[in-house]
């Protein structure tokens, strides 16, 4: 059958299992768009900005597990993506983005609309195309979408010339996919038998063992592995930021999140265990702190699926590149049957300080915290809501107060930190997930910055509740500059819109919130209406996150909370 | 002649798919990661659709296995080899043009293309072009002695090096055909 590139381009998707895509048309993307129309079973989005588009496809991705996608036109409309592109490459998220291109005779004359997009997303795409026939199209569609999922998942980008997508080729459903040819592409698969040997003679001997759970874990399916593991050779799990959910964080053996902002108790067990055992993380510096002095005791474990990422920030005893489910799945029927009391015990001393130092325990203030805000929409949505955090203290405080059961469940930009990506994630999460309900927690900075997606969530009449926790400061910098540049608060006050009429102008329903008792009201009226909701929780100015790890510090070196009677030091 | 390599220098030697960008990519790959080459070259084999990238890297600032593990990454990237790491012949290649003008600096030059796998390529009346094929120790003790003469212009094409006897990095891979008859190479785009 003949078909023009665009048909076959959109054929393509379908046979991938694409049934939403997020984007913006433009002049060398429109042969694409006149297309769609011949495909209703092909939803899209129409997004206000790209930037918008690409982090939808990757909050689509991350809720399901599935390759999100977006599209664009040349020039700046490609240009635009490259935010969410590198957020997505930095979490190992798989999309799929698809860019109009000037036509092939004026690529490199500086046409109208033209820009180098393969070499500028080259280092933040896995993998990317500049598609020169009619032809290649199903190969570059199906390699694509095996690229963005498979191994370490991450985006990669086609870039479609305006009369690639005109040409005429010959397309025959029956032959896709095509049999693939990527002759240096190896997914990893198991470990061999002296690594498994070698992982388990650490476990049985190790009297201190603590396993770092990472984004992995999720993505390779090994939830239940996971906690089998924990389980059966009793080992306490802590979580990286993407690894929440890869353990139910009631359950008694989870210690929640390490790192710069996490549990101090997670914090002093890294740095006081004999054995770390890592899974599908990757010792980020926002998790280890000072490398030098990083978990100085242990022997450690890395189970990994991109082996460049072994002994790349940490020097390993045992590194392991395969895939974790297969990995943990192998290494179960061998793992001791161990328990540690000692070992939990002292854990729980660091518990039981922190919990001195809690808030939430002793604040009688008026004026209402983020972390109150987070821990009521915590109890009002049973613990069960997908939340996505955009970037700053209340992404932190999401992590801290916000415990997740489920995998999948919490999104954010945790590699990139990109400020934007929580707001168009959310509606991302919703098409993905239409029966959850869905939270995007933004601060007042982050969601200015993609707020013009509140007229594609009405427009689509996108489920998603918008939690914006205005405390009229970019919060995190606030702190920063509170700690380390004595209080000198450049460039972070804000003066905000009035976000309820701001929400009003774009026909959302919309609250605003200033005291505690009322937010249990607010969330209910949030989820009685089928369709946006912003509320507006006007929470204390200068709230500070702690535990923090200030860069570079020692783990184990955090600035903590005072005990109540304590002086701050 | 010279004692045997410094074991810092690791050659690695990369098979990659003859597609347009490729080098690109393994180039923005060092600069990205901040990995440094002391050499690159890059040239067809004789598979039209695979190219051999070599490289030499300093192992006391680069492991090569991580080196190859990020290499890897790259989907273009058929075959990683430490070449290296085993029995190997290598090759680097010099042009240097140097002053010839009087008969001492001439006999110079001459007595030096004896001593060392060097030959006169070009004559001309006030300076001649020398070539040398030879391990990169070697090629850098003639430029040495060369000095003294004057030299003019240099040109190397860096390491290239093969392994020896059955050490052998070839690809059973054949390019993609597309349905149309066409293959993947896109030859006026390649590397
Ligand atoms: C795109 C982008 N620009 C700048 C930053 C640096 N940054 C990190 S957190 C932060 C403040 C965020 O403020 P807000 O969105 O109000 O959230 P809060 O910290 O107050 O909860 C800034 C500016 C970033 N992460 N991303």
């Amino acid at each position: 059958m003949q078909l023009t590139g665009a048909e076959i381009l959109l054929e393509c998707l379908i046979r991938e299992g694409v049934e939403v895509m997020f984007g913006y048309p433009g002049g060398a993307i429109l042969p694409t768009y006149d297309a769609m129309a011949k495909y209703p079973q092909l939803k899209h989005v129409l997004v206000r900005h790209e930037q918008g588009a690409s982090h939808m496809a990757d909050g689509y991705a991350r809720a399901s597990g599935r390759v999100g996608v977006c599209i664009a036109t040349s020039g700046p409309g490609a240009t635009n993506l490259v935010t969410g592109l590198a957020t997505a490459m930095m979490d190992s998220v798989g999309i799929v983005a698809i860019t109009g291109q000037v036509a092939r005779g004026s690529i490199g004359t500086d046409a109208f609309q033209e820009t180098d997009v393969t070499g500028v997303t080259l280092p933040v795409t896995k993998h990317n195309y500049l598609v020169m026939s009619a032809a290649e199209i199903p190969y570059v569609v199906h390699e694509a979408f095996y690229i963005a999922k498979s191994g370490r998942p991450g985006p990669v980008l086609i870039d479609v010339p305006k009369d690639v997508q005109t040409e005429k080729a010959e397309f025959n459903v029956e032959n896709y996919p095509p049999r693939l040819k990527l002759p240096g592409y190896q997914v990893p698969k198991g470990a061999s038998d002296e690594e498994l040997q070698a992982a388990v003679e650490l476990i049985r001997q190790a009297k201190k063992p603590i396993i770092l759970a990472g984004h992995g874990i999720m993505m390779s399916g090994a939830v239940q592995e996971l906690r089998e593991l924990s389980e059966v050779s009793g080992i306490p799990v802590t979580l990286t930021l993407l690894g929440k959910g890869a353990m139910p964080e009631s359950h008694p053996l989870c210690l929640g999140m390490m790192g710069m902002h996490g549990h101090a108790a997670c914090n002093n067990a890294i740095q006081d265990a004999d054995l770390i055992i890592a899974l599908g993380m990757r010792f980020d510096d926002r998790v280890t702190g000072n490398l030098k002095t990083y978990a100085p005791h242990s022997k450690k474990i890395h189970v990994e699926i991109d082996a460049s990422e072994i002994n790349k920030n940490v020097k390993v005893d045992v590194g392991i590149n395969g895939d974790l489910r297969t990995v943990l799945g192998q290494l179960l029927p061998m793992a001791p049957h161990k328990s540690h009391a000692e070992w939990m015990n002292q854990i729980r001393d660091w518990q039981e300080d922190s919990s001195e130092r809690e808030i939430l325990n002793h604040y009688s203030g008026e004026g209402l915290l983020g972390a109150q805000v987070i821990n009521d929409l915590w109890r009002c949505t049973d613990g069960n809501a997908i939340t996505v955090s955009d970037v700053g203290q209340h992404q932190m405080l999401e992590a801290q107060y916000y415990p997740h059961q489920r995998p999948q469940t919490m999104l954010t930009s945790g590699g990139l930190g990109t400020m934007g990506f929580g707001f168009p994630a959310a509606i991302g999460a919703k098409f993905a997930k239409p029966d959850e309900e869905v939270w995007a927690v933004v601060g007042d900075g982050g969601f200015q910055m993609t707020l013009a997606e509140l007229a594609t969530a009405r427009q689509e009449n996108v489920d998603v509740k918008i939690a914006i926790l205005n405390n009229s400061f970019l919060g995190m910098v606030r702190q920063w500059q509170e700690f380390f540049y004595d209080e000198r608060y450049q460039s972070t006050p804000m003066v905000n819109p009035d976000f309820c009429k701001l929400a009003e102008a774009y026909s959302i329903p919309s609250m605003r919130v200033t005291r505690r008792d009322e937010i249990e009201e607010a969330v209910a009226y949030a989820r009685s209406i089928k369709g946006p909701v912003l509320i507006e929780f006007v929470i204390l100015a200068e709230e500070i996150v702690y535990p923090m790890v200030p860069a570079g510090n020692d783990l184990n070196n955090m600035i903590r909370r005072p005990k109540p009677g304590e002086n701050q030091s | 002649m010279n004692a045997p390599q410094s074991s810092k220098k690791h050659i690695i030697a990369a098979l990659v798919e003859n597609k347009p960008g490729v080098l690109n990519r393994v180039v923005s790959l060092f600069r990205r990661r901040n990995f440094n080459v002391d050499s690159l070259t890059v040239g067809r084999t004789h598979k039209a659709h695979i190219s051999r990238v070599t490289m030499v890297i300093d192992g006391a600032r680069l492991n090569p296995r991580q080196m190859a593990a990020n290499l890897y990454k790259l989907v273009n990237v058929v075959d990683v080899k430490v070449i290296s790491e085993g029995l190997h012949v290598e090759r680097d290649l010099a042009l240097v043009k140097v002053r010839t003008d009087d008969v001492e600096s001439y006999n110079t030059v001459a007595e030096l293309c004896e001593r060392y796998p060097a030959r006169i390529i070009d004559m001309g009346p006030e300076v001649a072009i020398v070539e040398i094929t030879a391990r990169t120790e070697l090629v850098e003790e003639f430029i040495e002695k060369l000095k003294p003469v004057g030299i003019i212009e240099i040109v190397r094409t860096g390491v290239i090096a093969m392994g020896r006897g059955k050490r052998i990095q070839d690809t059973e891979y054949e390019p993609q055909v597309f349905e149309n008859g066409q293959t993947a190479t896109v030859e006026r785009f390649s590397v």
